[in-house]
């Protein structure tokens, strides 16, 4: 059991060094290479919608990029990780978004929305709360 | 990280992925399509290497369908089960012919 945290800017760029911190963690718990997948995956979509509009505020005039923490957590009865993104940035919940019609054909197909629709599917839990100026996501995989 | 292996044969083009189809790797399949699908009738992407596939990879492939319904096919081969499972859950399954 225990729990490591990273904080960064939220760039995308540094999306490998994200990835790379929970591989580590996720290595060291010898989960399965299909939930390794699936964890990954989900913090690469809340990741990334984090550093590419949070802290995006039309017309302001500070383009300095703000800070994205990512814990996780480990728990052994029952086995499960569970990722927590947070930010400061404008409050948003991407669990109130739509979600796609993926019984379209190609040509209608928008793929706006699908990142989040990916981690609602996969992870066993997906919680959002925005507390004391802060964006906080998490999600648990149950091993 | 991402490798891509083209091979034309005629009007045929494969693809072979190699690594992760993420964020940061789809751009730069998604140019080098651009650049490659002039004249081609059949293109094939080979997944054989492929280890991970996230919305950013899927919105590729979606371009790259539309781009071959109107001048082709395109066929999607060697897919892991958890890639295969993505598609499944996403519906891509239902676009994308999987061999």
């Amino acid at each position: 059991m225990g729990k490591r945290e990273l904080t960064v800017d939220a760039k995308i760029e540094n999306l490998n060094q994200v990835l790379a911190f929970l591989d580590r963690r996720l290595d060291e718990l010898e989960c399965s290479m299909r939930a390794k997948m699936q964890i990954e995956l989900a913090l690469e979509e809340i990741f990334v919608n984090v550093s590419s509009y949070a802290y995006n505020r039309v017309g302001s005039a500070s383009q300095e990029s703000g800070k994205v923490s990512i814990s996780v957590e480990d728990t052994k009865d029952p086995l499960s990780v569970a990722v927590t993104i947070i930010d400061r940035g404008i409050p948003f919940n991407p669990l109130t978004q739509q979600d796609p019609d993926v019984s379209l054909p190609a040509e209608d197909r928008r793929v706006g929305g699908l990142g989040i629709y990916m981690v609602k599917k996969s992870m066993d839990h997906v919680r959002y709360e925005f507390k004391d100026g802060q964006n906080i996501l998490t999600f648990r995989k149950d091993l | 990280m991402l490798n891509i292996t083209k091979t034309v044969n005629d009007k045929e083009l494969t693809i072979a992925l190699e690594g992760r189809l993420d964020t940061v790797t789809s751009p730069v399949l998604e140019s080098e399509l651009q650049n490659s699908l002039d004249g081609i009738e059949k293109l094939i992407m080979d997944m054989k290497n492929l280890q991970y596939i996230s919305s950013a990879g899927l919105r590729v492939l979606l371009t790259a369908q539309k781009a071959m319904n109107k001048q082709g096919c395109m066929v999607v081969k060697n897919a892991s089960d958890d890639i295969k499972e993505i598609f499944d859950v996403t519906g891509f399954s239902d676009i994308l012919t999987i061999e």
